[in-house]
């Protein structure tokens, strides 16, 4: 079952093949044997999953099972979940047990879902390889000496080893398109506002959006569908509707208008990358899509941009951790001053101090109108770039990231860390959506075609990413540490 | 614009982030790389561009003037490091 769609095991359980508690004693089981070597949860939540399961049974039995009722996932431990370690990545929550539950997490209860429990991440979301996580870094499962990618590298690493057919991430500048790309899924990043962020816990703001992480396109459209739409508790989430993602999936392609950004394409991009993604492209060729060359001229501002936006909200958002309301706090404060500024020091690692750090400097006074008011004036000119791109073309392709997934510790340098980010960073700044679709292999380790559309266009790219995916099988390969105990 | 061993440690303290002269020192490198690859903004002509807040440009909703939350503090309190009697606990800070 473990290898298994989420539309599969859907039907495995409409068909009574198996019992959703089957499915889920079956992925535990999984996980209890083969994580220790993955590092891919934080939390499994066994005994909880087990009576939820047992719930989706007795509501299927009872006639009133929707399309995602019994379906096993796992949630980034960023998502507020109550009574449940919710540590983000970070030792600041390693005792913090939510008080509520996050958006997200409530609709997909709602949907009938059973969560096994919490995915490992960079802390705080941020890292690019899952090596800032206090609870260890996560391994690739094509390749055990490779990064999964970051920040939502467990969600990735588990559900490409099978451990679970879905999970949930976030993004703010690639997290979740990178981190499937490496582990050879299909990661959506939506529009910003599409899905409500009440209770993801914040790292930057006007970046941050969830979205699912899933073996196709097709697990994709349903699990959008379900998370996806207005939340009166998250004042950026648009209140505008949400279109049946799953029923478009199957438009034809023919006069799909493909561009592919010159600057997505040009030093720095692996070459059996740039292989299998020119590869990809002549597949939606050959189901009828025309392509052609466009610019977006100020893509190379983007990571410089980033680093200046998403430090300066992460300094404020992260100005909460006080070590007194909850979280650490640091053993016999001399005084307040020094409560804040142990719990702190010892609570938060060391990328997430040099983005405090960063951000607080760069809102300094002073210093404010050269970095802080340049990058958000930078970082219009950086949404234009799509705008206009969009009058031209309906999608624009190119690589996820501009290399396989890098061995663990080989990129110790941050700015070298950063520069991982180039393809993906922009979407964020634009607040566009973005999927990464798996498109072949250099050597051992997966590579993802990403796809990109304008605002609110979900539906648009699930529909291309799943035409790629009648047409190809790179999404239905698993690595062979998924069956080594199967 | 360069970053000093100064601008560090008042940042540092700014955002209330315990930091010795050492871990400092280890700061300012990674610091000084970082603002050497943001400087690279500068070398763009922003001149009547307005800053870009937020993605879409959305501006605050406003909602009907209700009652919404109720008094959740036990619960909220529950994963607090020292509480008595429904306060925070923090060392004293008057005399």
């Amino acid at each position: 079952m473990h290898d298994k769609t989420l539309t599969e095991l859907a039907a495995g359980l409409r068909a009574g093949e198996f019992s959703s508690r089957e499915l889920t004693q079956d992925l535990l089981g999984r996980i209890d044997r083969l994580d220790g070597r993955l590092n891919s949860f934080i939390t499994v939540t066994a005994e909880q999953a087990l009576a939820t399961a047992e719930q989706a049974d007795a509501a299927r039995a009872a006639g009133k099972a929707g399309p995602l009722t019994g379906l096993p996932l796992a949630l980034k431990d960023i998502f507020c979940t109550r009574g449940v370690k919710t540590s983000c990545g970070s030792r600041m929550l390693d005792n913090f047990a939510a008080p509520y539950d996050a958006g997200v997490v409530e609709r997909l209860a709602d949907a009938g879902t059973v969560s096994l429990g919490k995915t490992n991440m960079d802390e705080f979301a941020m890292g690019s390889s899952n090596e800032n996580s206090f609870y260890g870094p996560v391994k690739n499962p094509w390749d055990l000496n490779a990064v999964p990618g970051g920040s939502s590298g467990g969600s990735a690493a588990a559900v490409a080893a099978g451990l679970v057919p879905a999970a949930m991430g976030t993004d703010t500048g690639g997290s979740i398109r990178q981190p499937a790309a490496f582990c050879g899924i299909t990661g959506l990043k939506p529009t910003y506002g599409r899905v409500s962020r009440y209770g993801m816990i914040a790292y930057a703001s006007s970046l941050d959006q969830a979205g699912p992480m899933a073996r196709s396109a097709a697990d994709c459209a349903q699990l959008l569908k379900a998370i996806a739409g207005h939340d009166g508790r998250d004042s950026t989430c648009a209140a505008r509707g949400v279109p049946d993602y799953p029923a478009q999936l199957d438009a034809p392609l023919s006069g799909l208008k493909i561009g592919l950004p010159r600057e997505y394409f040009g030093d720095g991009l692996d070459p059996a990358v740039e292989s299998a993604v020119r590869d990809a492209i002549k597949v939606y060729e050959s189901l009828g899509a025309t392509v052609m060359d466009v610019s977006l001229p100020h893509t190379h501002y983007a990571i410089p941009a980033y680093y200046v936006i998403a430090p300066a909200e992460a300094s404020s958002n992260l100005s909460r951790y006080d070590g007194v309301r909850f979280g650490h706090r640091c053993e016999d404060p001399a005084d307040l001053i020094d409560l804040y500024k142990r719990s702190r020091a010892e609570g938060f690692g060391d990328e997430v101090k040099r983005r405090i750090l960063i951000g607080t400097h760069t809102l300094s006074e002073g210093f404010f109108d050269a970095y802080y008011k340049k990058a958000q004036q930078v970082r219009r000119l950086i949404r234009q770039d799509f705008l206009d791109a969009f009058d031209e073309v309906d999608v624009l392709m190119g690589p996820a990231s501009p290399t396989p997934a890098f061995d663990l510790g080989a990129n110790k340098d941050p700015v070298s860390m950063y520069l991982q980010d180039i393809y993906t960073i922009a979407v964020n700044l634009a607040g566009i959506p973005g999927i990464s679709v798996p498109a072949g292999f250099a050597g051992n380790r997966p590579v993802g075609l990403q796809v990109l559309g304008t605002h609110f266009a979900e539906a648009q790219l699930l529909n291309v990413a799943h035409q790629f995916q009648q047409a190809t099988d790179w999404h239905l390969r698993r690595p062979a540490f998924a069956e080594e105990s199967a | 614009m360069a970053i000093e061993h100064a601008d560090v440690l008042r940042a540092a303290h700014l955002a209330r982030l315990g930091l010795d002269e050492g871990e400092a020192a280890h700061y300012l490198d990674d610091l000084g790389r970082i603002l050497e690859m943001v400087d690279q903004l500068q070398a763009l002509d922003t001149e009547g561009v307005a800053p870009m807040a937020h993605p879409l440009d959305a501006t605050q909703r406003l909602r009907a003037d209700e009652v919404t939350e109720t008094d959740q503090r036990d619960d909220f309190q529950r994963c607090a490091p020292a509480v008595e009697n429904g306060l925070y606990l923090v060392p004293r800070v008057v005399e």
